[in-house]
């Protein structure tokens, strides 16, 4: 099978024909530090339809690692999270924000929505080798003890690893095999739902490719991939549709091509213009704390296109196939 | 040929059993950006750490401007040094969690002798050359994003005004503005100082855009593959896909 993507028809659409796997409405993730409150998420309203690769994109700091932590109850102590996070599995709808801990231990990580964690080095057990971490998992989830063995190996030759590899423990791999057994370990228990936070992180470009085309092929098969990445060419290779974060928003979320060759709302089109191989200009100014957001559009300030209308916040509204915040959008009739 | 730049010559290192860089050469002049490329595993990481004064190599040397260096560490004067500076992928794993950002900053120039007075004054300085607001130089480091704690490793890395910088997949966790804007800082200072870059990428884009010229790690002619060692398989893997 190809990697070329299979777009999903408008998959941005507010009336969907089928229901999505993952309808996320008005999620709001705040921290509340000793003299601040965080504003990692705010009103994010997000649908993933089963075979939908969505990319989640942004300057670092943005909120976007945030989101996949709050939809599998990640959060530390001090987050309030709000909002709804529908999940449709075979076994009926339910809220993820709203389940509770012990349905999401029992029922949703790893096994409704699996997770490829941002940071391999900290992930991985250091006492155990690769093949016990993935035949524990593929036990865990229903394998026979010689199928696991069995498995271990086929997942990790999927993910780029030699089986001479799985016997080494975590500390003997590179920033690369450590990050693809973690992928391998995302993978053993073939969620519908697969959260991947930055999983190219650390290899070298054909392994990203290897990874990117991998997590396509998932979605190829029916599976759906929430993509969270700062890696814009990672994106534009693989996803259907992207949606561009900015200040703890989604400000952009539009079709990949519509995205890349014309965006519409003023950050998308400076992020795009930091790119080496376009303006390599970086985004002027710097991104506001997350503690202390201006009021209305928080690109305002270091947006060209600003005007007064920039002090009320615009709505995600729907522009043919994309939604787009901003009062003066890019390409709008004047 | 002028001496002037910062060279590695013949350099080997193994790892237990296993050799990642074997009779390895490589020059960087002042002014130049030169980018090293090679697959996961060549030792592009170990060759930076070398040049950075951080690891000795078993054979081999390094030099600056034609003086050859012995030892690493703190064994190097500091004077010598701190005429190297390194800049890692992770910022993370390269700050100590419990110092505040300005802290993270200053403390090189702390660790050899400088006043205080002095120290503010620099740290200030690089603050906003790189971008850090005052609030963000009061925090620790897990209550920023990797692009600032790294925006605070650059300011770091450039606090003792270094002749060599060597960038170590520097900006591969970082969004397209954040890695513009720190390449941004660099050849800035680059162009004032006449310091010599070495950039390591995987990114063949950003290679192209930023390095005055290229060397590949992968291709040098002394060093055949192990069967069997990392190097050797991540090429077999790259073929193939």
């Amino acid at each position: 099978m190809t990697a070329t993507p299979t777009h999903a028809p408008a998959a941005t659409g507010d009336t969907p024909e089928w229901p999505p796997l993952l309808d996320v409405d008005g999620l709001t993730v705040r921290f509340q530090l000793r003299d601040a409150v965080v504003h990692a998420v705010t009103d994010l309203r997000l649908a993933i339809r089963p075979g939908e690769l969505l990319a989640v994109v942004g300057e670092s700091g943005c909120g976007k690692s945030v989101l996949a932590h709050a939809l599998l109850g990640l959060l530390p102590g001090n987050a309030t999270v709000t909002g709804r996070a529908r999940l449709h599995t075979a076994a009926g709808a339910v809220d993820l924000l709203g389940c509770g801990e012990r349905h999401l231990a029992r029922h949703v990580r790893g096994r409704a929505v699996g997770l490829i964690p941002q940071s391999p080095a900290t992930a991985l057990t250091p006492v155990r080798t690769g093949r016990r971490l993935l035949t524990e998992t593929l036990r865990a989830h229903g394998h026979s003890r010689a199928a696991a063995s069995d498995a271990a190996v086929r997942l990790a030759a999927d993910v780029g690893l030699e089986p001479a590899d799985l016997d080494r423990y975590p500390h003997e791999l590179s920033g690369g095999m450590a990050q693809r057994l973690v992928t391998a370990l995302a993978l053993a228990p073939d969620p519908p739902l697969l959260l991947a936070d930055e999983p190219t992180t650390g290899l070298d470009r054909p392994l990203v490719d290897h990874t990117l085309d991998l997590l396509r092929r998932r979605c190829d098969t029916g599976a759906a991939v929430l993509l969270i990445t700062h890696d814009l060419a990672a994106a534009r290779r693989v996803a259907d549709t992207v949606a561009v974060m900015y200040a703890s928003r989604v400000v952009e979320h539009a079709p990949a091509d519509a995205l890349f060759t014309a965006p519409a709302h003023p950050y998308a089109a400076a992020l795009l213009d930091a790119l080496p191989d376009r303006a390599f200009r970086p985004v002027p100014g710097h991104p506001p704390m997350l503690t202390d957001l201006p009021a209305g559009c928080a690109f305002a300030p270091r947006c060209g296109h600003r005007t007064d209308a920039c002090h009320t916040q615009p709505d995600l509204a729907r522009v043919a196939t994309s939604r787009v915040a901003c009062h003066h959008r890019i390409g709008a009739p004047t | 040929m002028s001496d002037a730049g910062l060279a590695a010559r013949q350099v080997t290192v193994s790892y237990g059993r296993q050799r990642v860089l074997d009779g390895v050469d490589l020059h960087i002049a002042p002014g130049e950006t030169v980018g090293l490329r090679g697959p996961s595993g060549s030792g592009k990481s170990t060759l930076a750490r070398v040049l950075a004064l951080l690891h000795t190599p078993e054979g081999g040397h390094v030099s600056i401007d034609g003086v050859p260096i012995r030892g690493a560490r703190h064994r190097v004067p500091a004077a010598v040094r701190t005429r190297v500076a390194i800049l890692f992928q992770s910022p993370r794993a390269a700050t100590d969690p419990r110092l505040s950002l300005a802290d993270i900053v200053a403390e090189p120039l702390r660790a050899t002798g400088v006043p205080a007075p002095a120290v503010r004054a620099r740290t200030t300085e690089l603050a906003d050359l790189v971008g850090l607001t005052p609030d963000l130089l009061g925090r620790r480091p897990h209550a920023v994003s990797d692009g600032q704690l790294q925006r605070a490793c650059l300011a770091r890395a450039l606090v003792h005004r270094p002749d060599y910088l060597i960038c170590d997949e520097a900006t591969a966790m970082l969004d397209a503005s954040t890695q513009a804007h720190v390449a941004a800082v660099i050849t800035a200072y680059q162009r004032e100082h006449t310091a010599g870059v070495l950039l390591i990428t995987h990114d063949t884009a950003l290679m192209s855009r930023w390095a005055s010229r290229g060397v590949d790690l992968a291709a040098r002619p002394a060093s055949p593959a192990r069967p069997g060692s990392a190097d050797h398989r991540d090429r077999a893997l790259s073929r193939r896909s």
